[in-house]
């Protein structure tokens, strides 16, 4: 504002000795500078330099380090090959190519990149009032198959280097809010624009399965008071009209097919919104319910089973209480409430940091994720932490936020953990992954070299040494 | 259309209850979490304004008596290292030795804790457990509310938070108003009688700078059809300068009136006519005059420049600057001024005044002499401040103690009960914390937390009583009373918290989930 004002008032003072093309040309690169200047002091502090972005393509080998592989076992002291951005080699007398740049990791401990399939990573800067232009997580209405988080991430969003420089180096970023949110897009945290960060546009359906009593998502604990016949109704109404959404899908769909089979039948209007579900109707993309309580995650599995769909568990507070039901249905959970208080008051104090245990006792699939929008996406080592120092197993811990998470949003055989022919998401650390204390010193997404800075790095080197 | 009306109710129910223009609605809504009444203890009576007056130190509990001596474990003290193998021997509720190879009586209470860990107990300096409310908002300066009246001993929250290796902590008003009310430093003593929490802390009161200030301001949000909330004066950062100034102000007048008084006294004018008692003014007048440390919760560093500045203007300290988060932008200036910051270790983003800050100031507010505590202002954070310690060592590197201190000696210090706890000396209350691994290990966790040599929390007795526990919700339930009409079972009651939310989205304080 104050930097329009100012030119105005600059473009004034000239406007008597310029006729109006050069008052217009000035005002226009006096307006260019200023978003150059802006642009300029955003960047200047940054030493950033252009792989911040993108991060620095090469050959690298990591080379006399320990090698938690967390697909097999462990190696004490090996090397780890990446190139063309993927895993070229890996173990303990494996060639470094000529050429190569040699990281030496004598100390260090080479761990795939940590995945959280619970945010909505660059879809929300600032999460509270006062800054909603910088929202995009929740549209308007209550059924948005079509609604993709991949056209609302913006990549420049100072959480996504904040996050990967703690070791999280790919997330799957939701739409919230209604009954059908949207599409989730699976995304690498480096990349100047979100196709250059995505894995897969369209990974997942979110669906906020109703409640009872509840709004589906939004807006339920306002409207908790309703009499509980009308609040069944409500969820009832509301899981009609996910059933009748995912059936006139499936009929578009059916519809198309044969219109292709048979060039003599009518071929029906495209629609977008019924395009969008299809994949998800039929199966063959995973429709991720946001479910906490027992009686809703066995109400979602049953209903996902009636429609023939692929479903995963989002929240899944209560997922313990039906573990052996979700082992029967082969339904796996991602678990966002690990460092949540208890919801009962009389629940064990630590029945939250067990339940991942309990999962994984029962053989459930399952990856642990903070739940959390983007800001505190980095902490999820100390989620996983939390329920290894609660019964489960630090193997199990490390592979909750790693390959778990990979295979339950389908791309296990891609990434999660370091085999030769997977994408080179790599994190190089002087210690544990998942300690509070451990430092990231090496970081690598798709095979690129990613430069150890964020915001906080920058405002802590501009006020560190202050006088 | 329906949504975004509904978005509008929700976001104007959420703003009147930060505002406590319908504090009975917000109250009813925090009094559903809870079984229990608050009335189950209230604190002894004492003159308004002067907390410390009447408390006395506290009375030592009755069982379990006799020594407490625990063995072999490895002892992070917070004041002069680690000592390896080491003993502490606790009498009458205080640290009687440290060292090696040391002798009880006959009837002491033995723990080997070979292999364990001993820290002194976390001091979280920034709560709003066991409060049945938090923010009295009608106002801007409700200097005259008490935290004391609305204290709740048998909130689960303390145990919970104990089990994480709380002992004490720093409960404040919420951040409504630029004056909020006068806070209570409280031992975390769950399951014995409120006043026995008390221990003769100085008495302080929590200021606001900021968003919250503004935001719950009323009168922000139009509702269609509804009548208008009043707005609240200030509604800016300048207004709230302003309220400060205004307040002390009227404080330092009416100091004078009472100065004037007691002279005329003293010379033995029996004529003279006391001032009439302000109960707003008189916590204020003690901050005057050194008595009552000033708690404020702030985020910019323009907000916390100006509060320091009218501080020294009226010629006392501020004792913390809670939150606290640009800190490391005027750490030097923070430091001559001699406030402390009680902040968070890493949480940022959740609202604009929250986006510049970064994990690395409570290291570089330490490093330039700046007393640096963090703190949760969150039940469930509360419950892992060791681990927020230990992110400390990444950011900014902290060494090991400098980082244990954020949570036990430097909050102790900033609260002014340094001289009780805070640290593993000899004297010191025996407020300690046994681990399984080092404190810092997300791979560990409480074993034990004791408090003045009394046992608050064990894990084995913890897991022992779940059995009973079990028989005994199972016999509840099938009890005659909590039968619905029909006989159909009743629904477990749910402490009222929106499933899969966020534990940082719990509306602990009032403000809508982050008046931090």
């Amino acid at each position: 504002m104050n930097n329009s004002t100012h030119t105005n008032s600059v473009a004034h003072t000239l406007s008597t000795s310029l006729d109006a093309f050069a008052r217009r040309l000035i005002f226009t690169s006096l307006f260019v500078a200023l978003v150059a200047a802006c642009a300029v002091a955003q960047q200047a502090s940054s030493n950033m330099g252009p792989a911040f972005m993108s991060g620095t393509p090469g050959t690298f080998a990591i080379r006399g380090a320990r090698i938690v592989t967390v697909s097999g076992a462990e190696i004490e002291n090996g090397t780890v090959v990446i190139a063309n951005g993927k895993i070229a080699a890996v173990g303990a007398s494996v060639n470094v190519p000529a050429g190569a740049h040699i990281i030496e990791g004598r100390g260090l401990t080479v761990y795939p990149g940590m995945i959280d399939l619970g945010t909505s990573m660059g879809l929300i800067e600032i999460t509270e009032q006062g800054a909603t232009g910088w929202v995009d997580t929740q549209e308007v209405g209550e059924m948005n198959p079509n609604s993709r988080a991949f056209y609302g991430i913006n990549p420049h969003s100072s959480h996504i280097a904040v996050t990967r420089v703690n070791g999280v180096t790919t997330v799957l970023s939701s739409p919230q809010g209604g009954i059908i949110s949207g599409q989730s897009a699976f995304i690498n945290l480096l990349g100047s624009t979100a196709p250059e960060m995505a894995l897969d546009r369209a990974a997942a359906l979110v669906v906020n399965y109703p409640r009872s009593g509840g709004g589906g998502g939004g807006g339920g604990f306002f409207f908790a008071q309703q009499p509980a016949g009308d609040a069944a109704t409500q969820r009832d109404r509301q899981l009609e009209q996910i059933r009748k959404a995912m059936r006139d899908a499936e009929a578009y769909a059916r519809a198309i097919d044969a219109a292709n089979a048979d060039a003599k039948l009518p071929r029906p209007d495209r629609d977008v919104v019924l395009e969008s579900l299809v994949a998800y109707a039929r199966g063959l993309k995973p429709v991720i319910f946001r479910a906490s309580r027992e009686s809703e995650i066995r109400g979602a599995v049953r209903f996902a089973e009636e429609l023939k769909l692929k479903p995963i568990i989002l929240g899944g507070d209560e997922a313990w209480r039906a573990a052996a039901f979700l082992k029967e249905h082969n339904v796996p959970v991602i678990l966002t409430n690990v460092l949540d208080l208890p919801s009962r008051e009389d629940d064990n104090y630590d029945i939250n940091y067990e339940s991942a245990s309990k999962l994984q006792a029962a053989g459930v699939q399952f990856a642990i994720s903070t739940g959390d929008t983007a800001a505190v996406v980095r902490d999820l080592p100390y989620h996983a932490g939390m329920a290894a120092s609660f019964g489960l197993s630090k193997t199990e811990a490390l592979k909750a936020v790693t390959l778990y998470p990979a295979q339950i949003i389908g791309m296990g055989a891609q990434l999660g953990s370091i085999d030769v022919g997977k994408i080179a998401n790599l994190v190089v650390t002087d210690g544990d992954l998942l300690e509070a204390r451990t430092n990231v010193r090496h970081l690598f997404i798709n095979g690129r070299e990613v430069p150890l800075v964020s915001k906080h790095t920058e405002l802590y080197n501009q006020f560190k040494d202050r006088k | 259309m329906r949504k975004l009306l509904a978005l509008l109710i929700s976001t104007a129910t959420l703003m009147a209850s930060l505002g406590g223009a319908t504090a009975a609605s917000a109250q009813q809504r925090r009094g559903d979490q809870r079984r229990t009444p608050s009335t189950t203890t209230p604190a002894p009576a004492t003159t308004p304004g002067s907390q410390t007056s009447t408390m006395q130190p506290a009375s030592l509990p009755t069982h379990g008596s006799g020594d407490l001596l625990i063995r072999d474990a490895t002892v992070m003290t917070a004041t002069h290292g680690t000592l390896m193998n080491a003993d502490i021997l606790v009498r009458n509720g205080k640290i009687a030795e440290v060292g090696t190879g040391l002798r009880a009586g006959s009837n002491a209470r033995v723990v080997d804790a070979t292999g364990r860990f001993v820290t002194p107990g976390i001091i979280d300096c920034h709560s709003h457990s066991a409060t049945d409310a938090v923010n009295e908002g009608t106002l801007s300066v409700t200097s005259m509310v008490r935290i004391r009246d609305t204290f709740n001993p048998t909130d689960i929250d303390v145990y919970r938070a104990l089990a994480g290796g709380v002992t004490a902590q720093n409960t404040l008003h919420g951040s409504a108003n630029t004056i909020g009310g006068q806070n209570l430093v409280m031992k975390m003593k769950y399951g014995r009688p409120g006043a026995e929490w008390l221990f003769g802390a100085p008495p302080g009161i929590k200021f606001a700078l900021g968003e919250n200030v503004k935001r719950s301001n009323n009168g922000n949000i139009i509702i269609i059809g509804a009548p208008q909330p009043p707005r609240r004066y200030p509604s800016t950062r300048m207004g709230q300068e302003e309220v400060i100034r205004d307040a002390l102000t009227r404080a330092r007048n009416y100091k004078r009136e009472w100065d004037d008084y007691r002279a005329a006294q003293s010379r033995g004018d029996r004529n003279a006519i006391p001032p009439r008692r302000d109960l707003q003014l008189e916590p204020l007048v003690e901050v005057l005059e050194g008595k009552r440390f000033v708690h404020s919760h702030s985020y910019l560093a323009s907000e916390m420049l100006m509060l320091l500045n009218i501080a020294e203007e009226f010629g006392f300290r501020v004792k913390t600057l809670q939150h606290g988060l640009e800190g490391y932008k005027i750490a030097p200036e923070i430091a001559r001024h001699g406030a402390g910051v009680s902040t968070f270790a890493d949480f940022w983003g959740y609202k604009l005044e929250a986006y510049d800050s970064i994990p690395y100031s409570s290291a570089i507010m330490t490093h330039a002499g700046v007393n640096v505590s963090v703190n949760s202002d969150d039940a469930g954070r509360a419950r892992r401040l060791n681990i927020d310690a230990a992110k400390m060592m990444k950011y900014g590197g902290l060494t090991e103690q400098e980082a244990l201190r954020l949570v036990t000696l430097n909050p102790a210090i900033q609260l002014g009960i340094d001289g009780r706890t805070g640290s593993i000396d000899v004297g010191k209350d025996a407020d300690l914390v046994i681990w399984n691994g080092h404190p810092f290990s997300v791979y560990s966790r409480v074993d034990q937390t004791y408090i003045e040599g009394e046992l608050y929390f064990d894990r084995t007795q913890d897991i022992a009583h779940r059995v009973e526990l079990q028989r005994e919700r199972e016999a509840l339930e099938k009890a005659e009373p909590n039968q619905a009409p029909s006989g159909a079972p009743v629904a477990a009651p749910t402490r009222g918290r929106r499933p899969g939310t966020h534990d940082d989205s719990d509306d602990a304080d009032g403000d809508g989930g982050h008046t931090r």
